[in-house]
């Protein structure tokens, strides 16, 4: 199988704290992914490092075929080859419509001159609308998006990021704070996502992976604990100790 | 699919225009020069000079307000386009009248002496008679004009590339951008800065080659300050309508998501500083030949943070508002600061107003961002709300848009 992204033998510290210590990890190009570990296992660290927020002390973050290092890269350069990230808390521009937030997000040149001279066409308002249909918030899109709910603004979150386009989606926490059918909805919607492109869901809760249905990396103290199924890695008697039993 | 024009989308920027046109026309109508002679020609200097500050108050409206770089150094730019633009009427008046005066020698002088001679005139006053290396293009109009744009447009580049590339945000930046105008301001104190140090530069009223009497040409200033003012907010307007607008203020709103978007933060920054750099520095070069002299004074500290008071004042984030900030505290310091309002007795303490102003003015600048932090300009939303109610597309129903309105009206 070939790899999307390869991270290889990475470490972080901050001021003496290794918050990541030789992490591997690699994911090919259609596949959902699920990390979980407990606080502090460097869940968000590892999000930062490869979308370029954090530049790691050691180690090799690799991209795409050509295998690109991206920790060089600026955050705006490495979203724009292809990685999206979505937030914990849903961050979306609350003061703009729900269709602005899409059309912002919508795959195009993103350099100040050729936005000042941006003029929508009508193939990114189909866009738009499209994107909107799969999120659920159609009937939405003229509201301002502050006015949405906790579970509608994750969504357009999600949305914003598959407007980018994006050959992989980092995304954290999803589904904290959502109802049950909220959760259903995401989860639906991650899955149609990791159809077509690499999602990485980190995620605290169990029965919330289970849904996902896909390997699951469980990291602790900044590097990778075990690697598998969900049966697998509940079944290894260290993430027991770590991590589930308490 | 049908395109709406940019002023069906933005109605108020038409009905902008309509105002400052009457305006304009309404003042000319009561000059002495042109009309009724109803205003004196000082005032009409004065609303001129407020015209330029209301452009400025747009270009502060737009770094701040949409972009939320909370620049305290605008008037930086703004003195810079003053002065080069003054470094030409200085120039050219000087020569006039040295010429004149030489004029009568039994040998006519020659070049070099005639430049020496303007050279004393202007330098004088600070014990010299060299021109220095920055007067080289002090004798063309379009050059200087062309300075205008180019010098504060390269310092804002240079200080925005230097402070965005950093990350500096939020009160380190405010912080920096004082600096950078205090910095600039104890620079051109100096006598050797080239710029006649404290004594600034003066007689701009007086333009080169015209006869025309100052009730004329302060006329021809309103209307220029009038044009700018009007084609500087269809550009501001312009700029914030579409999806550049959105990008800005993704950033004042959540910088982090907009970079994780893909887009490049520190460009759009960059982009908008300069751009309104630019604005400040056409507001200046329009402001002092009214004005008739400028200082380093001008470009002190305060002068930009009274910038962001207007623009508080009238309500950022809306350009419209930061115009009417920038007109309704000028004129009203003018007024108070002028000496025509009569003091009040107490009896034990006199409350003389040109003091108290300043208290008055930080006093409604704190009340103003307590309490009403839309400034002026969210008196218009009550004034909408009052007749739309807001139903935010066809959601809510009938009782719910009641419900809005009336909490419009209180």
């Amino acid at each position: 199988m070939s790899t999307l992204l390869e991270v290889s033998g990475v470490s972080v510290t901050f001021d003496g704290y290794r918050a990541i210590r030789n992490l591997s990890f690699n994911i090919g190009p259609a596949e959902m992914r699920a990390i979980i570990g407990p606080n502090g296992a460097g869940k968000t660290t590892f999000m930062d490092i490869v979308t370029g927020k954090t530049r790691p002390d050691e180690g090799r973050v690799l991209w795409g075929e050509k295998s690109i290092s991206l920790t060089r890269m600026s955050e705006a350069k490495i979203a724009q080859i292809g990685i999206g990230r979505k937030f914990q808390r849903p961050t979306v521009f609350e003061d703009q419509s729900v269709f602005d937030n899409l059309l912002l997000s919508l795959k195009n040149k993103r350099g100040p001159f050729s936005v000042l001279f941006y003029r929508k066409t009508p193939s990114d308002t189909e866009r738009v609308h499209a994107l909107a249909e799969e999120i659920g918030l159609a009937d939405q899109l003229p509201r301002k998006s502050g006015e949405l709910s906790h579970g509608q603004k994750q969504w357009l979150e999600i949305g914003m990021l598959l407007a980018q386009e994006p050959q992989l989606l980092l995304v954290d926490e999803p589904a904290a704070g959502m109802t049950p059918e909220e959760r259903e909805h995401t989860t639906s919607l991650l899955v149609q996502a990791a159809k077509t492109r690499a999602v990485v869901v980190v995620e605290h809760d169990m029965e919330f992976v289970r849904r996902l249905d896909c390997r699951v990396t469980v990291l602790h103290e900044g590097s990778v604990l075990a690697e598998g199924s969900l049966d697998h890695v509940t079944a290894n008697q260290q993430v027991i100790d770590v991590y589930l039993g308490r | 699919m049908k395109r709406e024009s940019f002023f069906a989308r933005n109605p108020s920027v038409l009905v902008f225009i309509a105002i400052l046109a009457l305006f304009t026309l309404g003042v000319t109508l009561a000059s002495e020069a042109f009309g009724a002679g109803l205003i004196s020609t000082s005032f009409i200097k004065t609303l001129g000079k407020t015209l330029c500050l209301c452009l400025i108050a747009v270009a502060m409206d737009l770094v701040w307000g949409f972009a939320g770089i909370l620049s305290l150094g605008h008037f930086a730019f703004f003195g810079l386009g003053g002065y080069m633009v003054g470094m030409w009427l200085m120039y050219e008046r000087t020569r006039d009248i040295v010429v004149a005066s030489m004029a009568n020698a039994p040998i006519p002088p020659t070049p070099a002496e005639i430049d020496a001679a303007i050279g004393t005139q202007i330098f004088g006053v600070v014990g010299s008679s060299e021109f220095p290396a920055i007067w080289f293009f002090s004798g063309s109009l379009v050059m200087q004009l062309l300075l205008v744009l180019l010098v504060p447009g390269l310092l804002a580049l240079i200080f925005g590339w230097l402070a965005f590339r950093s990350r500096v945000t939020g009160v380190y930046l405010s912080i920096l951008t004082q600096a950078m105008t205090l910095a600039l301001a104890l620079y051109l104190f100096q006598n050797d800065s080239g710029l006649r140090g404290n004594n600034g530069l003066s007689g701009l009223q007086n333009l080169p080659g015209v006869t025309a009497s100052q009730a004329v040409v302060s006329v021809w200033f309103l209307w220029a300050s009038a044009l700018a003012l009007g084609l500087g907010y269809l550009l501001a307007a312009w700029v914030v309508s579409g999806k550049f607008g959105s990008v800005i203020r993704g950033i004042r709103d959540d910088e982090a998501r907009v970079r994780f978007l893909g887009y490049s933060v520190e460009g759009y920054k960059l982009f908008i500083f300069t751009l309104t750099a630019l604005i400040a520095g056409i507001a200046g070069a329009l402001y002092y030949p009214q004005a008739g002299i400028i200082n380093p004074a001008e470009v002190a500290p305060i002068a930009s943070i009274y910038l962001a008071v207007w623009v508080a004042i009238g309500g950022r984030g809306r350009l419209y508002g930061a115009v009417i900030g920038a007109a309704f505290v000028s004129l009203v310091s003018s007024w108070f600061t002028g000496g025509q309002v009569p003091s009040v007795n107490l009896g034990v303490y006199t409350i003389n107003w040109v003091e108290w102003w300043q208290v008055i003015l930080g006093l409604s600048f704190v009340l103003v961002t307590l309490f009403a932090p839309k400034g002026i300009g969210g008196l218009f939303d009550l004034a909408q709300g009052r007749l739309v109610p807001n139903r935010h597309g066809a959601d809510y129903g009938p009782d719910q848009g009641a419900l809005m309105e009336r909490e419009g009206r209180e």
